[in-house]
Protein backbone atom coordinates (compact mmCIF):
# COMPACT_ATOMS: atom_id res chain seq x y z
CA UNK A 1 0.00 0.00 0.00
CA UNK A 2 2.52 1.98 0.58
CA UNK A 3 4.02 1.60 -2.41
CA UNK A 4 0.92 3.58 -3.76
CA UNK A 5 0.79 6.36 -1.07
CA UNK A 6 2.64 8.14 -4.32
CA UNK A 7 -0.09 9.84 -6.24
CA UNK A 8 1.67 9.45 -10.16
CA UNK A 9 2.45 6.06 -9.19
CA UNK A 10 -1.36 5.17 -7.84
CA UNK A 11 -2.52 6.28 -11.01
CA UNK A 12 -0.34 4.29 -13.37
CA UNK A 13 -0.92 1.81 -11.20
CA UNK A 14 -4.55 1.62 -11.43
CA UNK A 15 -4.56 2.61 -15.13
CA UNK A 16 -4.27 -0.69 -15.70
CA UNK A 17 -5.13 -2.45 -12.23
CA UNK A 18 -8.58 -0.69 -12.30
CA UNK A 19 -10.26 -2.60 -14.57
CA UNK A 20 -8.35 -5.72 -14.52
CA UNK A 21 -9.54 -5.93 -11.35
CA UNK A 22 -13.21 -4.88 -12.71
CA UNK A 23 -12.73 -8.07 -15.32
CA UNK A 24 -11.92 -10.27 -12.54
CA UNK A 25 -14.72 -9.61 -10.79
CA UNK A 26 -17.45 -9.95 -13.40
CA UNK A 27 -15.78 -13.31 -14.19
CA UNK A 28 -15.91 -14.30 -10.20
CA UNK A 29 -19.55 -13.35 -10.73
CA UNK A 30 -20.03 -15.44 -13.69
CA UNK A 31 -18.63 -17.91 -11.87
CA UNK A 32 -20.46 -17.74 -8.36
CA UNK A 33 -23.65 -16.55 -9.19
CA UNK A 34 -24.68 -19.40 -11.14
CA UNK A 35 -23.29 -21.72 -8.79
CA UNK A 36 -24.62 -19.83 -5.47
CA UNK A 37 -27.92 -19.72 -7.37
CA UNK A 38 -28.42 -23.21 -9.44
CA UNK A 39 -25.69 -25.68 -8.71
CA UNK A 40 -25.32 -25.20 -4.74
CA UNK A 41 -27.77 -27.72 -2.73
CA UNK A 42 -30.59 -26.49 -1.02
CA UNK A 43 -30.83 -25.74 3.07
CA UNK A 44 -32.63 -28.24 4.78
CA UNK A 45 -34.74 -26.41 6.64
CA UNK A 46 -34.81 -23.23 4.36
CA UNK A 47 -35.31 -24.95 1.03
CA UNK A 48 -34.61 -22.37 -2.08
CA UNK A 49 -34.54 -19.20 -0.36
CA UNK A 50 -31.10 -19.77 1.31
CA UNK A 51 -29.25 -18.76 -1.89
CA UNK A 52 -30.26 -14.83 -0.87
CA UNK A 53 -27.08 -15.71 1.04
CA UNK A 54 -24.68 -15.55 -2.02
CA UNK A 55 -25.94 -11.89 -2.12
CA UNK A 56 -26.28 -11.10 1.18
CA UNK A 57 -23.53 -12.07 3.62
CA UNK A 58 -20.19 -11.21 1.08
CA UNK A 59 -22.41 -7.48 0.74
CA UNK A 60 -22.93 -7.82 5.10
CA UNK A 61 -18.72 -8.67 5.59
CA UNK A 62 -17.96 -6.08 3.25
CA UNK A 63 -19.84 -3.34 4.08
CA UNK A 64 -18.23 -3.79 7.81
CA UNK A 65 -14.64 -4.04 5.92
CA UNK A 66 -15.15 -1.23 3.77
CA UNK A 67 -16.30 1.01 7.26
CA UNK A 68 -12.77 -0.69 8.53
CA UNK A 69 -10.18 0.38 5.65
CA UNK A 70 -11.97 4.15 5.82
CA UNK A 71 -11.23 3.65 9.00
CA UNK A 72 -7.68 3.34 8.53
CA UNK A 73 -7.67 5.61 6.03
CA UNK A 74 -9.07 8.10 8.10
CA UNK A 75 -5.94 7.73 10.77
CA UNK A 76 -3.55 7.84 8.33
CA UNK A 77 -4.83 10.94 6.40
CA UNK A 78 -5.61 12.49 10.17
CA UNK A 79 -2.22 11.78 11.21
CA UNK A 80 0.29 11.69 8.11
CA UNK A 81 -1.99 14.27 6.00
CA UNK A 82 -2.02 12.30 3.49
CA UNK A 83 -4.25 13.16 0.47
CA UNK A 84 -4.40 9.98 -1.19
CA UNK A 85 -5.68 8.71 2.37
CA UNK A 86 -8.35 11.17 2.71
CA UNK A 87 -9.54 10.58 -1.18
CA UNK A 88 -9.32 6.56 -0.75
CA UNK A 89 -12.05 7.01 2.22
CA UNK A 90 -14.18 9.36 0.57
CA UNK A 91 -13.96 7.17 -1.93
CA UNK A 92 -14.77 3.67 -0.79
CA UNK A 93 -17.83 5.23 1.23
CA UNK A 94 -20.41 4.83 -1.47
CA UNK A 95 -19.47 1.57 -2.16
CA UNK A 96 -19.71 0.24 1.53
CA UNK A 97 -23.23 2.61 1.92
CA UNK A 98 -24.81 0.66 -1.21
CA UNK A 99 -23.23 -2.79 0.26
CA UNK A 100 -24.88 -1.73 3.51
CA UNK A 101 -28.43 -0.86 1.64
CA UNK A 102 -27.96 -4.35 -0.63
CA UNK A 103 -26.96 -6.36 2.84
CA UNK A 104 -30.68 -4.57 4.72
CA UNK A 105 -32.57 -4.65 1.68
CA UNK A 106 -31.34 -8.66 0.39
CA UNK A 107 -31.78 -9.65 4.53
CA UNK A 108 -35.35 -8.18 4.30
CA UNK A 109 -36.41 -10.27 2.05
CA UNK A 110 -34.92 -13.12 3.17
CA UNK A 111 -36.99 -12.10 6.39
CA UNK A 112 -40.14 -12.51 4.79
CA UNK A 113 -40.29 -15.99 3.35
CA UNK A 114 -38.08 -17.49 6.41
CA UNK A 115 -38.95 -15.27 9.70
CA UNK A 116 -42.47 -14.19 8.65
CA UNK A 117 -41.26 -11.04 8.90
CA UNK A 118 -39.80 -8.55 6.62
CA UNK A 119 -38.09 -6.34 9.39
CA UNK A 120 -37.54 -6.76 13.01
CA UNK A 121 -35.51 -4.57 15.13
CA UNK A 122 -33.22 -7.04 16.99
CA UNK A 123 -29.55 -6.12 17.74
CA UNK A 124 -28.19 -7.13 14.35
CA UNK A 125 -30.59 -5.54 12.13
CA UNK A 126 -30.30 -2.44 14.52
CA UNK A 127 -26.85 -2.08 14.49
CA UNK A 128 -26.35 -2.43 10.55
CA UNK A 129 -29.19 -0.13 9.92
CA UNK A 130 -27.11 2.25 12.30
CA UNK A 131 -24.14 1.33 10.13
CA UNK A 132 -25.88 2.30 6.90
CA UNK A 133 -26.98 5.86 8.59
CA UNK A 134 -23.75 6.57 9.60
CA UNK A 135 -22.04 5.63 6.12
CA UNK A 136 -25.32 8.44 5.19
CA UNK A 137 -23.76 11.04 7.78
CA UNK A 138 -20.11 10.84 6.78
CA UNK A 139 -21.21 11.04 2.71
CA UNK A 140 -23.26 14.07 3.55
CA UNK A 141 -20.39 16.21 5.70
CA UNK A 142 -18.09 15.81 2.83
CA UNK A 143 -20.35 17.52 0.56
CA UNK A 144 -21.35 19.91 3.08
CA UNK A 145 -17.68 21.76 4.41
CA UNK A 146 -16.52 23.72 0.95
CA UNK A 147 -13.15 23.75 2.16
CA UNK A 148 -12.01 20.08 0.86
CA UNK A 149 -8.52 19.50 3.27
CA UNK A 150 -11.31 21.09 6.17
CA UNK A 151 -13.45 18.23 4.88
CA UNK A 152 -11.18 15.18 4.94
CA UNK A 153 -9.98 16.19 8.55
CA UNK A 154 -13.64 16.35 9.84
CA UNK A 155 -15.07 13.99 8.12
CA UNK A 156 -11.63 11.67 9.06
CA UNK A 157 -12.47 12.01 12.68
CA UNK A 158 -16.59 11.14 12.27
CA UNK A 159 -15.65 7.87 10.62
CA UNK A 160 -12.80 7.31 13.90
CA UNK A 161 -15.39 7.58 16.37
CA UNK A 162 -18.36 5.64 14.16
CA UNK A 163 -15.99 2.50 14.54
CA UNK A 164 -17.37 1.58 17.77
CA UNK A 165 -20.27 0.28 15.92
CA UNK A 166 -18.01 -2.38 13.94
CA UNK A 167 -17.34 -4.98 16.91
CA UNK A 168 -21.09 -3.89 18.08
CA UNK A 169 -22.58 -5.43 14.64
CA UNK A 170 -20.24 -8.19 14.44
CA UNK A 171 -20.67 -9.36 18.18
CA UNK A 172 -24.77 -8.16 18.11
CA UNK A 173 -25.70 -12.09 17.67
CA UNK A 174 -23.72 -12.80 20.51
CA UNK A 175 -24.61 -10.02 23.19
CA UNK A 176 -28.53 -10.04 22.38
CA UNK A 177 -30.89 -12.70 21.67
CA UNK A 178 -32.15 -12.32 18.26
CA UNK A 179 -33.97 -14.13 15.45
CA UNK A 180 -30.36 -13.52 13.35
CA UNK A 181 -28.07 -16.57 12.54
CA UNK A 182 -25.43 -16.62 15.07
CA UNK A 183 -21.63 -16.45 13.44
CA UNK A 184 -21.59 -19.45 11.36
CA UNK A 185 -18.06 -18.78 9.69
CA UNK A 186 -15.76 -16.27 11.41
CA UNK A 187 -16.39 -18.82 15.09
CA UNK A 188 -14.06 -20.20 17.57
CA UNK A 189 -14.57 -23.44 16.22
CA UNK A 190 -14.39 -22.96 12.76
CA UNK A 191 -16.83 -22.68 10.22
CA UNK A 192 -20.06 -24.60 10.70
CA UNK A 193 -21.65 -24.30 6.86
CA UNK A 194 -21.01 -27.29 4.58
CA UNK A 195 -18.55 -27.28 2.50
CA UNK A 196 -20.29 -27.21 -0.59
CA UNK A 197 -21.96 -24.05 0.32
CA UNK A 198 -19.25 -22.21 1.32
CA UNK A 199 -17.73 -22.33 -2.09
CA UNK A 200 -20.01 -20.28 -3.72
CA UNK A 201 -19.96 -18.31 -0.72
CA UNK A 202 -16.46 -17.41 -0.62
CA UNK A 203 -16.19 -17.25 -4.58
CA UNK A 204 -19.07 -14.35 -4.45
CA UNK A 205 -17.01 -12.72 -1.05
CA UNK A 206 -13.96 -12.72 -3.64
CA UNK A 207 -16.23 -11.02 -6.49
CA UNK A 208 -17.68 -8.52 -4.64
CA UNK A 209 -13.86 -7.36 -2.75
CA UNK A 210 -12.96 -7.13 -6.37
CA UNK A 211 -15.95 -5.51 -7.23
CA UNK A 212 -15.12 -3.00 -4.14
CA UNK A 213 -11.27 -2.52 -5.51
CA UNK A 214 -12.11 -1.61 -9.04
CA UNK A 215 -14.94 0.98 -8.15
CA UNK A 216 -12.72 2.06 -5.28
CA UNK A 217 -9.91 2.52 -7.86
CA UNK A 218 -12.35 4.23 -10.34
CA UNK A 219 -13.87 6.77 -7.81
CA UNK A 220 -10.12 7.46 -6.39
CA UNK A 221 -8.94 8.25 -10.80
CA UNK A 222 -12.19 10.70 -10.72
CA UNK A 223 -11.43 12.27 -7.67
CA UNK A 224 -7.52 13.01 -8.36
CA UNK A 225 -8.52 14.00 -12.02
CA UNK A 226 -10.83 16.20 -10.40
CA UNK A 227 -8.33 17.84 -8.21
CA UNK A 228 -5.91 18.04 -11.15
CA UNK A 229 -8.50 19.89 -13.65
CA UNK A 230 -9.35 22.36 -10.19
CA UNK A 231 -5.86 23.20 -10.31
CA UNK A 232 -5.29 23.89 -13.84
CA UNK A 233 -7.90 26.22 -13.46
CA UNK A 234 -6.19 28.23 -10.68
CA UNK A 235 -3.29 28.57 -12.38
CA UNK A 236 -5.19 29.40 -15.63
CA UNK A 237 -6.62 32.25 -13.59
CA UNK A 238 -3.98 33.09 -12.11
CA UNK A 239 -2.32 33.54 -16.00
CA UNK B 1 -11.07 31.55 38.34
CA UNK B 2 -9.96 28.73 36.43
CA UNK B 3 -10.59 28.61 32.59
CA UNK B 4 -12.91 25.80 33.42
CA UNK B 5 -15.12 27.45 35.49
CA UNK B 6 -14.86 31.01 33.95
CA UNK B 7 -15.98 29.02 30.01
CA UNK B 8 -18.52 27.14 32.42
CA UNK B 9 -20.11 30.24 33.56
CA UNK B 10 -19.87 32.24 30.42
CA UNK B 11 -21.83 29.76 28.63
CA UNK B 12 -24.35 29.05 31.69
CA UNK B 13 -25.04 32.77 31.07
CA UNK B 14 -24.99 33.07 27.39
CA UNK B 15 -27.68 29.92 27.40
CA UNK B 16 -29.87 31.59 30.49
CA UNK B 17 -29.54 34.98 29.25
CA UNK B 18 -29.93 35.43 25.16
CA UNK B 19 -33.01 34.05 23.86
CA UNK B 20 -34.89 32.70 27.47
CA UNK B 21 -32.06 29.88 27.62
CA UNK B 22 -33.62 27.05 28.16
CA UNK B 23 -37.35 27.74 27.45
CA UNK B 24 -37.46 26.65 23.29
CA UNK B 25 -35.79 22.95 24.01
CA UNK B 26 -38.87 22.69 27.01
CA UNK B 27 -41.02 24.30 24.56
CA UNK B 28 -40.40 22.12 21.51
CA UNK B 29 -40.15 18.61 24.56
CA UNK B 30 -43.73 20.45 25.91
CA UNK B 31 -45.35 20.26 22.03
CA UNK B 32 -43.80 16.74 21.53
CA UNK B 33 -45.40 15.91 24.49
CA UNK B 34 -48.80 16.72 23.62
CA UNK B 35 -48.89 15.64 20.12
CA UNK B 36 -48.11 11.83 21.49
CA UNK B 37 -51.14 10.98 22.52
CA UNK B 38 -52.52 13.40 19.69
CA UNK B 39 -51.25 11.00 17.49
CA UNK B 40 -51.87 7.63 19.52
CA UNK B 41 -55.50 8.60 21.23
CA UNK B 42 -56.18 8.66 24.63
CA UNK B 43 -56.51 4.99 25.50
CA UNK B 44 -54.58 4.54 29.27
CA UNK B 45 -52.96 1.64 28.79
CA UNK B 46 -51.03 2.64 25.16
CA UNK B 47 -50.21 5.37 26.81
CA UNK B 48 -48.81 3.70 29.88
CA UNK B 49 -46.94 1.46 27.91
CA UNK B 50 -45.38 4.00 25.05
CA UNK B 51 -45.45 7.19 27.24
CA UNK B 52 -42.14 6.94 29.14
CA UNK B 53 -39.91 5.75 25.80
CA UNK B 54 -41.56 8.69 24.11
CA UNK B 55 -40.89 11.10 26.64
CA UNK B 56 -37.07 9.94 26.01
CA UNK B 57 -37.51 10.57 22.32
CA UNK B 58 -38.96 13.81 23.16
CA UNK B 59 -36.13 15.21 25.28
CA UNK B 60 -33.31 13.70 23.10
CA UNK B 61 -35.00 15.74 19.80
CA UNK B 62 -35.20 18.80 22.16
CA UNK B 63 -31.45 18.55 23.24
CA UNK B 64 -30.55 17.87 18.89
CA UNK B 65 -32.23 21.56 18.33
CA UNK B 66 -29.77 23.28 20.41
CA UNK B 67 -27.04 21.38 19.62
CA UNK B 68 -26.40 23.59 15.84
CA UNK B 69 -25.83 27.04 17.38
CA UNK B 70 -22.69 25.12 20.13
CA UNK B 71 -20.00 26.24 18.47
CA UNK B 72 -21.36 28.47 15.84
CA UNK B 73 -21.20 31.42 17.78
CA UNK B 74 -18.28 31.23 19.13
CA UNK B 75 -16.57 30.32 15.41
CA UNK B 76 -18.07 33.37 14.00
CA UNK B 77 -17.54 36.11 16.75
CA UNK B 78 -13.68 34.89 17.54
CA UNK B 79 -14.30 33.26 21.31
CA UNK B 80 -12.84 29.91 19.64
CA UNK B 81 -9.57 31.63 18.48
CA UNK B 82 -9.46 33.04 22.20
CA UNK B 83 -10.05 29.11 23.61
CA UNK B 84 -7.30 27.90 21.27
CA UNK B 85 -4.82 30.69 22.85
CA UNK B 86 -5.82 29.65 26.40
CA UNK B 87 -3.25 27.85 28.33
CA UNK B 88 -5.88 25.83 29.35
CA UNK B 89 -6.19 22.73 27.06
CA UNK B 90 -9.22 22.87 24.39
CA UNK B 91 -11.04 19.60 25.91
CA UNK B 92 -11.17 20.62 29.40
CA UNK B 93 -12.99 24.09 27.74
CA UNK B 94 -15.15 21.89 25.53
CA UNK B 95 -16.18 20.27 28.62
CA UNK B 96 -17.37 23.09 30.37
CA UNK B 97 -19.20 24.25 27.21
CA UNK B 98 -21.06 20.78 27.33
CA UNK B 99 -21.12 20.50 31.29
CA UNK B 100 -23.23 24.43 30.82
CA UNK B 101 -25.17 23.08 28.38
CA UNK B 102 -26.27 19.90 30.59
CA UNK B 103 -26.76 22.32 33.41
CA UNK B 104 -28.64 24.68 31.29
CA UNK B 105 -30.82 22.47 29.10
CA UNK B 106 -30.39 18.80 30.25
CA UNK B 107 -31.25 19.39 33.89
CA UNK B 108 -34.44 21.31 33.07
CA UNK B 109 -35.74 18.46 30.69
CA UNK B 110 -35.07 15.74 33.01
CA UNK B 111 -37.27 18.09 35.88
CA UNK B 112 -39.80 18.69 33.13
CA UNK B 113 -40.03 14.56 32.05
CA UNK B 114 -41.60 14.57 35.63
CA UNK B 115 -45.11 16.04 34.73
CA UNK B 116 -44.56 14.97 31.09
CA UNK B 117 -44.45 11.27 32.31
CA UNK B 118 -47.31 11.83 34.55
CA UNK B 119 -49.40 13.49 31.87
CA UNK B 120 -48.65 10.31 29.95
CA UNK B 121 -50.35 8.41 32.68
CA UNK B 122 -47.12 6.52 33.74
CA UNK B 123 -47.19 4.96 37.18
CA UNK B 124 -46.13 7.62 40.00
CA UNK B 125 -43.68 5.15 41.85
CA UNK B 126 -41.56 4.99 38.10
CA UNK B 127 -41.21 9.03 37.38
CA UNK B 128 -38.09 9.48 39.67
CA UNK B 129 -36.61 6.56 37.39
CA UNK B 130 -37.58 8.07 34.37
CA UNK B 131 -36.24 11.83 35.19
CA UNK B 132 -33.16 10.16 36.40
CA UNK B 133 -32.69 8.11 33.26
CA UNK B 134 -33.24 11.44 30.94
CA UNK B 135 -30.53 13.52 33.09
CA UNK B 136 -28.11 10.76 32.89
CA UNK B 137 -29.16 10.46 28.66
CA UNK B 138 -28.69 13.93 28.38
CA UNK B 139 -25.69 13.60 29.43
CA UNK B 140 -24.61 11.25 26.73
CA UNK B 141 -26.67 13.20 24.12
CA UNK B 142 -24.41 16.32 25.26
CA UNK B 143 -21.01 13.97 24.53
CA UNK B 144 -21.88 13.27 21.79
CA UNK B 145 -23.77 15.77 20.39
CA UNK B 146 -20.08 18.26 21.17
CA UNK B 147 -18.11 15.88 18.42
CA UNK B 148 -21.20 16.79 16.08
CA UNK B 149 -21.79 20.43 16.46
CA UNK B 150 -18.02 20.92 16.68
CA UNK B 151 -17.40 18.76 13.27
CA UNK B 152 -20.37 20.77 11.41
CA UNK B 153 -19.41 24.02 12.88
CA UNK B 154 -18.83 26.49 9.72
CA UNK B 155 -21.85 24.58 8.05
CA UNK B 156 -24.49 27.03 7.00
CA UNK B 157 -27.83 25.60 7.95
CA UNK B 158 -26.30 22.73 9.49
CA UNK B 159 -28.77 21.97 11.65
CA UNK B 160 -30.52 18.57 9.53
CA UNK B 161 -26.88 17.41 8.90
CA UNK B 162 -25.99 17.62 12.60
CA UNK B 163 -28.55 15.60 13.15
CA UNK B 164 -28.10 12.84 10.26
CA UNK B 165 -24.52 13.01 12.06
CA UNK B 166 -25.16 12.66 15.51
CA UNK B 167 -28.63 10.18 15.74
CA UNK B 168 -26.84 6.70 15.17
CA UNK B 169 -24.79 7.84 18.41
CA UNK B 170 -28.32 8.57 20.05
CA UNK B 171 -29.21 5.29 19.47
CA UNK B 172 -27.25 3.25 22.13
CA UNK B 173 -28.76 5.76 24.86
CA UNK B 174 -32.50 5.72 23.75
CA UNK B 175 -32.25 2.16 23.60
CA UNK B 176 -31.74 1.41 27.42
CA UNK B 177 -32.92 4.74 28.66
CA UNK B 178 -36.10 4.01 26.90
CA UNK B 179 -35.82 0.60 28.77
CA UNK B 180 -34.94 1.97 32.17
CA UNK B 181 -38.09 4.61 31.79
CA UNK B 182 -40.39 1.60 30.67
CA UNK B 183 -39.20 -0.31 34.02
CA UNK B 184 -37.71 -3.22 32.31
CA UNK B 185 -34.27 -4.51 32.97
CA UNK B 186 -34.02 -1.22 35.00
CA UNK B 187 -30.77 -2.43 36.81
CA UNK B 188 -28.74 -3.64 33.86
CA UNK B 189 -30.01 -0.96 31.57
CA UNK B 190 -29.18 1.54 33.86
CA UNK B 191 -25.60 0.62 33.86
CA UNK B 192 -25.15 0.52 30.42
CA UNK B 193 -26.65 4.14 30.19
CA UNK B 194 -24.49 5.34 32.60
CA UNK B 195 -21.97 3.81 31.06
CA UNK B 196 -22.95 5.60 27.20
CA UNK B 197 -23.08 8.67 29.75
CA UNK B 198 -19.16 8.33 31.03
CA UNK B 199 -18.26 7.30 27.63
CA UNK B 200 -19.52 10.46 25.69
CA UNK B 201 -18.68 12.62 28.89
CA UNK B 202 -15.16 11.20 28.44
CA UNK B 203 -14.22 10.69 24.84
CA UNK B 204 -16.57 13.28 23.34
CA UNK B 205 -14.59 16.61 24.23
CA UNK B 206 -11.37 14.73 22.67
CA UNK B 207 -12.96 14.36 19.60
CA UNK B 208 -14.87 18.06 19.56
CA UNK B 209 -11.69 19.90 19.94
CA UNK B 210 -9.75 18.02 17.56
CA UNK B 211 -12.37 18.94 14.90
CA UNK B 212 -12.88 22.50 16.74
CA UNK B 213 -8.54 22.85 16.01
CA UNK B 214 -9.15 22.15 12.55
CA UNK B 215 -12.23 24.79 12.28
CA UNK B 216 -10.14 27.46 13.58
CA UNK B 217 -7.75 27.07 10.95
Amino acid sequence: MLFLANPARFMSFSAWAAPLTLVLALALFAVGLPWGLFFSPADYQQGETVRIMYLHVPAAWWSLGIYVFMGAASLVGLVWRHVLADLAARSAAPIGAAFAWICLATGSLWGAPTWGTWWEWDGRLTSMLVLFVIYLGYIALWNAVEDEEKAARLAAILCLAGLINIPIVHFSVDWWSTLHQPASILRAEGPSIHPSMLGPLFTMAAAFLFLVAALAMMNMRAAIYRRRIEAARVRGADA
Amino acid sequence: MSAFAATFRRDLALMWGAGGGALAPLGFFLGATVLVPLAMGPERALLQSAGPPLVWIAAALAVLATLERLFQADLEDGSLDQMLLSPAPLEALVLAKGAALWVAVGLPLALAAAPAAIALQAPLERVPLVCLSVALGMAAFVGVGLVGAAVTAGVKRGGVLIALIVLPFFAPPIIFGAAVAAGEEVAAAFLILAGCALGAAALGPIAAAAALRLQAE
